[in-house]
């Protein structure tokens, strides 16, 4: 594709060749906060799938299910439908608003800290470290020459990521099925083979991104930071070099620098900024894609500047305006202040409003459905005794975990009779009960006769209640068609 | 035309590399770049592939039709083999409704709806010609989803009617009966009588003097198959005179003509096109759609056979 095919020394090249990063390893607040974050996300998706949560007998007893097969998402006392799928909408539109107001608040703290691709990167890391040594230590063996030892190592920390990723992808199969039956399926060899692929798929990917692809997938695959970047502004919190204390650098000038002879900068040029950067970048060249605000090198600045007797905080979270003010010699805004403005504020707000909406709605629906069609083929069927019959094919969705006893009535339809295969004609009866099985739709064709005299088209209600009175039922408007004429008498030929 | 001057060769293009292909227009020129190593490798794998195709399934036309391939396969084989799976499905379910009595279909709900939706996709192959895709009917041809019925429906009635036919002339145990032709029986003035008398019990007008005089004319010609009182009789297929239902039309034209010219209408029997299973899944759909009838008790069985001449 791109083939270096110029005779020129200056013909543009379009490929970079990756720079290999050992990032080394270090301690601080934010390592700390990141170790935090770490365990508590990975223990949320290895775990969720395993808890249980009792429906009673006509409902799985897991947690969080999204049963494709029987179409129904579980989410603890929340069972949605398809029909219901605006909440999961709704439940995205949030998380997206949610990244808004993180974004603009405190910048790229989800690539820092809760990204999957950044949180497994640094599950992989930590076992490089553990297997191969700390930074120095993996830069030789990557330059020694294959040997027994540098195979035993290199297939050592292959295998721990590979169960690593094994069981990254083998924990998302779980999501939509019982686990513990899929678990005993899956290891004896009977499970789908959807759910196998699957498991190879996300394995693979969790492999290749996490043990070789690593910052290339947020450099170049994904396009959040673009996205990200686009809605930083001057007072969004960013990993900052403070340049105005740092330079100049004092490297090889610290006598120099000591007898006073030449100014200074606290900036000491020790490199440990760039070598901690698990995305191999200089935070001193100034604000970049590649940042992913991990804070890793404030950790390992703050740790030089208190060897060196310096303030901390060379490198630290700092908003563009703040780095104006600072550079001018003043005091910055308090955090606080930096992080409750007006924009914050309005996501915060839409961020809310919209969850208060959808737990309002979730609190209001109903769980006892009706959806009815009038039968187009015939319209209307004559009955013998005079009068004309309609058909309804009615659905009555029982969405609770119980079978129910519920009654269909008609209303607005003067003289008129229902029945159903199942039930018999008795006139001025207006009303059918049914018994409707739990958590499906049960499905039954309704007759209604009404006397032939009347409006060609008459509009009515069928309603459908639960017989134990209190929960909220549904009712449809439909259509009662008659011969056309029938609102007199057709054969009055005399 | 840019043309080399001097033919020594191809011209190449400095920043790139690439030789000309010598196509210029205003200036602009066109390089002969060559084909991207993956692109090229696609292709050749297409033709390597496109050649095993050819190979292993029906591809290159001959005098008589295409080269089979060596696996032998052809989509109307596949279709069959689906078609067989399905069959191969549904065989249980058909097996058990083979082996219930069809008067206790109704009670087993999972085989009746089955048979319902068996039933409805065989009418749509064998009835709607008649009948009408709703089952609606229209003149002459029965609407089967009124409560009206010729011949009874009640399961077994049904499955009997659809057998066996009405009217078919070579089969013995068909349904059978015939309407005489009143023209020149009884004349013009007696037939218009007879027609006042029937749209009289039908409620269609009020008693007169001319149907006064229709009711003793019925009471000697008619009511031998349609009863005293017109209510009409299963036993002869004889329609009920008094309802709101009308095969051929209840205005006075209409039954004039049926009266002077009889009807005779035929429906073909499907005891020998269609299998008992199938037959038993059209009766129970066409009792599903609104006039279906019980299952009568047996002495109700020995009231029919009172008309009978």
């Amino acid at each position: 594709m791109l083939q270096p095919n110029s005779p020129e020394e200056n013909a543009p090249y379009l490929y970079a060749t990756r720079k290999a990063v050992y990032p080394k390893a270090v301690n601080g607040p934010f390592r700390r906060l990141k170790w935090g974050i770490m365990i508590v996300t990975l223990a949320i998706y290895y775990v969720t799938p395993w808890l249980r949560w009792d429906r009673g007998a006509y409902a799985p007893d897991q947690a969080v299910l999204v049963d494709m097969a029987h179409r129904r998402f579980y989410m603890f006392a929340i069972e949605i439908w398809p029909h219901e799928f605006y909440y999961v909408a709704g439940l995205l539109v949030m998380a997206g608003i949610g990244l808004f107001l993180v974004t603009s608040a405190v910048g790229r703290a989800w690539c820092g800290y809760a990204c999957p691709q950044t949180v497994w990167t640094d599950l992989f890391q930590h076992v490089e470290r553990w297997i191969d040594g700390d930074r120095n230590a993996q830069i030789r063996l990557d330059k020694a020459p294959w040997g027994p030892a540098k195979v035993a190592r290199r297939l050592s920390k292959w295998v721990i990521w590979l169960v690593i990723a094994v069981s990254t992808g083998g924990a998302w199969i779980f999501y939509f099925a019982d686990a513990p039956t899929l678990a005993r399926d899956f290891l004896t060899g009977q499970a789908l083979a959807i759910a196998y692929s699957t498991v190879g798929v996300l394995t693979a990917t969790t492999f290749i991104f996490g043990g070789f692809m690593r910052e290339q997938v947020c450099i170049y695959m994904c396009p959040w930071p673009r996205i990200q970047t686009a809605m930083l502004d001057e007072k969004s919190l960013l990993v900052t070099y403070k340049d105005w204390r740092g330079e100049p650098r004092t490297h090889g000038l610290k006598k120099l620098a000591d007898d006073g002879v030449l100014k200074t900068g606290d900036c000491i040029d020790c490199l440990q900024c760039v070598s901690v950067c698990p995305t191999g970048i200089d935070i001193r060249e100034g604000p970049q894609i590649g940042c992913i605000t991990c804070a890793l090198c404030i950790d390992a600045c703050d740790t030089v500047m208190a060897q060196i007797g310096k303030p901390r905080g060379l490198i630290d979270y700092c908003t563009l305006d703040d780095a104006d003010i600072e550079k001018a010699g003043g005091q910055s805004a308090p955090l606080l202040k930096t992080i409750f403005r007006p924009r914050t504020l309005i996501y915060f707000g839409l961020w809310s409003s919209i969850g208060v909406a959808m737990l309002f709605a979730l609190g209001q629906r109903t769980r006892l459905d009706l959806n009815v069609q009038h039968d187009r083929n015939p319209v209307f069927v004559q009955l013998s005794d005079g009068s004309i019959r309609n058909n309804y094919m009615v659905k009555v969705r029982n969405m609770e975990t119980r079978p129910r006893d519920v009654e269909l009535l008609i209303t607005g339809l003067p003289g008129a009779v229902v029945w159903t295969a199942d039930t018999d004609r008795v006139d001025g009866r207006s009303t059918v009960d049914l018994r409707v099985a739990p958590d499906s739709i049960t499905k039954v064709l309704l007759f209604v006769a009404a006397p032939a005299k009347g409006e060609e088209h008459t509009e009515f209600a069928i309603t459908v209640k639960a017989k134990s009175g209190q929960e909220k039922g549904d009712s449809d408007e439909v259509v009662f068609e008659r011969p056309e004429g029938s609102d007199h008498h057709e054969g009055d030929d005399e | 035309m840019a043309k080399n001057d001097n033919d020594i060769g191809p011209r190449v293009d400095a920043p790139t590399g690439t030789e000309f292909v010598g196509h210029e227009w205003d200036g602009i020129e066109e390089l002969n770049t060559p084909l991207p190593r993956w692109w090229l490798l696609t292709f050749y794998a297409c033709i390597v592939w496109a050649i095993g195709y050819t190979i292993m399934y029906p591809a290159w036309p001959m005098l008589s039709g295409a080269t089979t391939g060596v696996t032998g396969w052809t989509s109307r084989g596949q279709f069959e083999a689906e078609m067989k799976a399905q069959a191969a499905k549904r065989a249980p379910l058909l097996a058990a409704i083979a082996a219930t009595p069809i008067e206790a279909l109704p009670t087993k709900p999972n085989l009746m709806s089955a048979a319902v939706e068996g039933g409805k996709a065989a009418f749509k192959v064998n009835c709607v010609q008649c009948h009408g895709s709703g089952a609606a009917g229209s003149k002459g041809y029965p609407n089967l989803n009124d409560d009206d019925w010729l011949w009874g429906g009640d399961m077994a009635a049904l499955d009997y009617t659809i057998t066996h036919g009405i009217r078919n002339p070579d089969h013995a145990e068909t349904r059978a009966s015939q309407m005489p032709a009143f023209d020149g029986v009884l004349t013009p003035a007696e037939i218009a009588a007879v027609v006042a008398h029937v749209r009289t019990i039908s409620g269609q007008r009020k008693a007169s003097a001319v149907s006064q005089q229709g009711a003793a004319l019925f009471a000697t010609n008619c009511a031998v198959c349609h009863g005293p009182d017109g209510k009409g009789g299963r036993a002869v297929g004889a329609p009920n005179l008094t309802d709101g239902i009308w095969l051929y039309g209840g205005d006075a034209d209409t039954i004039t003509q049926t009266i002077r010219m009889s009807r005779q209408g035929v429906m073909p029997r499907w005891g020998h096109k269609l299998n008992a299973t199938t037959i038993k899944m059209l009766a129970a759909y066409v009792h599903s759609l609104g006039g279906g009838e019980a299952t009568p008790a047996p002495q109700k069985v020995a009231v029919s056979n009172a008309p009978t001449k």
